[in-house]
């Protein structure tokens, strides 16, 4: 008997945005001018509210904070190609996704500030809680997208995570059911290629997250990350894809976390210098600004305007989230279950 | 009212819901096709359809964890776990998000949804097939745990378990399954959660067990003045009435399946010291499996607490 082929698979990578600024004008996807801005400001407004967060825990305003800083394309990108009927369930990395669809942004500064109140999202946005165990969350958007079509509703789910969470059983639990029923569902993996000190070639012996996919009969893609308009291409494919019933797609965005872990780590224990200065240079922020510059869209007084905006929006959001008063101690009961217990309702009263 | 036993009860439940809401919907390890390896739900596949009933890969986690997406979306979905043992795998979700997505999201988010899964010894089952863990979930703030004794109150209590607001682990004494005949009602009804049931009445003695043992309890008092309080919801335990039930005896056995070291019977010991102590006029005992792993059928008998221990507790305390 002969040793047949039965598969082979290719692993595709999407780059639109070069270093420089130029684009790939036949993979460039169909953006207006006004929606160009649009996401530029949101990643100014994210690297501020980052910037800010950093600030505030350093000063004892706000507790441990794991910072988005070089990872706002990923987030902006993706989170754009979003419609208002799609659902998102994140992990806890990515503010830029919440800024950009509009979450509260106190809420965001209340919630690393230790205050569960900031979960409480707007009713008007789809969006589960933050998720600090890692990969849990990822059966949830399973769940979510089996609801959706089992309502006929036109919602796609778009569910986050990390390079970590690809090594825990709720990613390939997660998947494999979405690659099963076919669900409209898109996984996007923020490569960030350090899950606190372990780094990518230890989280895993693949040569990309992508290809992952291709064991749950999934289709999985890797974009630049660090490329607004390659991540927001994939998603929006993906999504369109999800909408008209072709099941999930994994987009791996392959990207870099510039800072430490979280304010509590300090990333120069196991990483060099070196390799912290090569992801700066492809910064998200600046190769956009780039292209907007040769499209007569940015200049720096435009950097500027819209800097100082972002900065004036994060100050009114600091400014809401302190002066918000404390939470009561009754609310830990009343948000434990509809219904009280006899001995709950006594605990109560005596706290 | 029909006779039915427990595994018809309780499809007898499901369909019900099932037809009064299209937001309840099963999911899990062979409920369809198969019905269930103890035929829990059989007819309900042709009767709701795949988009209702649904085989799911063999995914512990993903189950509860698929469901809880789905509470939050707005249905009220019934997952099984093939047996007890194997919620271990799903402990994750259940712990970290179904018991308190409603705190966490501070009510914008809830998980109104049940976990059915067969539990208890008796059944010379393989390995981690007839585990009694309950105690475990009833330390998790945000998770009810409910155990019936029997067809008529397996049948209302899940029902009250799909339709309550908060997830609800549902655990199926699997000895009994087919043991007990009970008439039931066709219609739905509810046996209300938190409420615990006199299972029998009497003086001299109370005994406190649920579930699996309830059956053996009872055959362990007889011909004695024994009350049996069966109480049916685990978590929240309903203190008033195990505490009237010991102010008129001043005698307690508890009596559970499960290994004794931190077993739900030491916080109703706990309680009823806290709560109860001058009522006593004998020390509290708690009849339960020995601190060892369940052992395989060989040596189940020697394992479970029997008759015989039961009674040897009652009259032990009756001395007093």
């Amino acid at each position: 008997m002969p040793e047949t082929t039965l598969a082979s698979h290719a692993i595709h990578r999407l780059e639109i945005l070069g270093e420089d600024g130029d684009v790939d004008k036949a993979l460039m996807p169909e953006l207006s001018d006004e929606r160009i801005v649009r996401m530029y400001e949101m990643m100014v407004l994210a690297r501020s509210f980052d910037e800010r967060a950093v600030t505030l825990q350093r000063e004892g305003r706000l507790g441990t904070y794991p910072p988005i800083l070089g990872q706002e394309a990923a987030q902006v990108g993706s989170a754009s190609a979003l419609l208002p009927c799609d659902w998102v369930v994140p992990s806890f990395r990515e503010m830029g996704v919440h800024i950009t669809l509009g979450y509260p942004i106190h809420r965001l500064f209340q919630y690393w500030g230790g205050d569960e109140r900031g979960q409480r999202g707007p009713e008007s946005l789809n969006i589960l809680p933050i998720c600090v165990a890692v990969g849990t969350q990822i059966p949830h958007g399973v769940g979510i997208a089996m609801a959706a079509r089992y309502r006929r509703d036109p919602a796609v789910v778009c569910t986050y995570f990390g390079d970590g969470a690809t090594s825990k059983g709720d990613f390939h639990e997660g998947l494999n059911m979405a690659g099963v029923f076919k669900l409209p569902a898109v996984f996007i993996c923020q490569n960030n290629q350090w899950a606190i000190s372990v780094p990518l070639k230890q989280q895993t012996a693949a040569a990309t997250i992508a290809q992952k996919g291709v064991a749950y009969g999934i289709d999985g893609i890797q974009v630049d990350g660090n490329d607004i308009f390659a991540v927001y291409r994939a998603t929006s494919d993906a999504l369109a894809k999800a909408r008209s019933g072709g099941g999930p797609t994994l987009i791996e965005c392959l990207t870099y976390r510039i800072a430490d872990h979280t304010t509590a780590d300090d990333a120069g224990r196991y990483r060099t210098p070196d390799e912290v200065a090569t992801w700066r240079r492809k910064d998200p922020l600046l190769r956009l600004e780039r292209f907007m510059a040769g499209r007569g869209l940015w200049d720096d007084d435009v950097g500027r305007r819209v800097r100082e905006e972002a900065v004036a929006e994060i100050d009114r959001a600091v400014l809401a989230m302190e002066s918000a008063p404390q939470p009561e101690a009754e609310e830990m009961f009343t948000n434990t279950g509809a219904t009280l217990s006899r001995r709950q309702i006594r605990q109560m009263e005596v706290i | 009212m029909a006779v039915m036993n427990m595994v018809q009860a309780i499809n007898s439940a499901l369909a019900l819901e099932m037809a009064l809401d299209d937001r309840v919907l099963l999911l899990g390890e062979d409920v369809g096709r198969d019905g269930g390896v103890f035929r829990v739900s059989e007819g309900l596949l042709e009767r709701f359809g795949a988009e209702r009933v649904i085989d799911t890969p063999l995914s512990e986690s993903a189950i509860v964890g698929a469901a809880i997406g789905m509470a939050a979306y707005g249905l009220r979905p019934v997952a099984e776990i093939q047996f007890m043992g194997f919620t271990y795998a799903a402990m994750d979700q259940l712990f970290t998000h179904a018991a308190r997505l409603r705190s966490r999201s501070r009510g914008r988010f809830t998980s109104p949804l049940v976990v059915r899964t067969p539990y208890g010894g008796g059944i010379k089952a393989p390995e981690l097939h007839e585990e009694s863990s309950e105690a475990i979930f009833c330390h998790m703030p945000g998770i009810k745990v409910v155990v019936p004794s029997g067809p008529y109150c397996a049948k209302g209590l899940l029902t009250a378990a799909i339709r309550d607001p908060d997830p609800v682990l549902f655990l199926e004494p699997t000895r009994l399954y087919r043991l007990i005949k009970e008439e039931v009602p066709e219609s739905d009804y509810l046996v209300p959660m938190g409420k615990a049931r006199v299972a029998r009445q009497g003086g001299s003695v109370t005994v406190v067990s649920w579930g699996s043992m309830l059956d053996t309890v009872l055959k362990a008092v007889e011909g004695r003045d024994a009350e049996v309080i069966d109480l049916l919801t685990l978590s929240p335990f309903d203190v008033e009435t195990v505490l009237a039930s010991v102010a008129r005896t001043g005698r307690v056995v508890i009596v559970h399946e499960a290994v004794l070291s931190c077993g739900l019977g030491a916080e109703i010991a706990a309680t009823i010291a806290e709560e109860g102590i001058l009522h006593l006029r004998a020390p509290i005992i708690r009849v339960a499996a020995p601190d060892v792993t369940m052992p395989m059928p060989r040596l189940e008998g020697r394992y479970l607490p029997d008759a015989a221990r039961i009674g040897r507790a009652v009259d032990q305390l009756l001395e007093y």
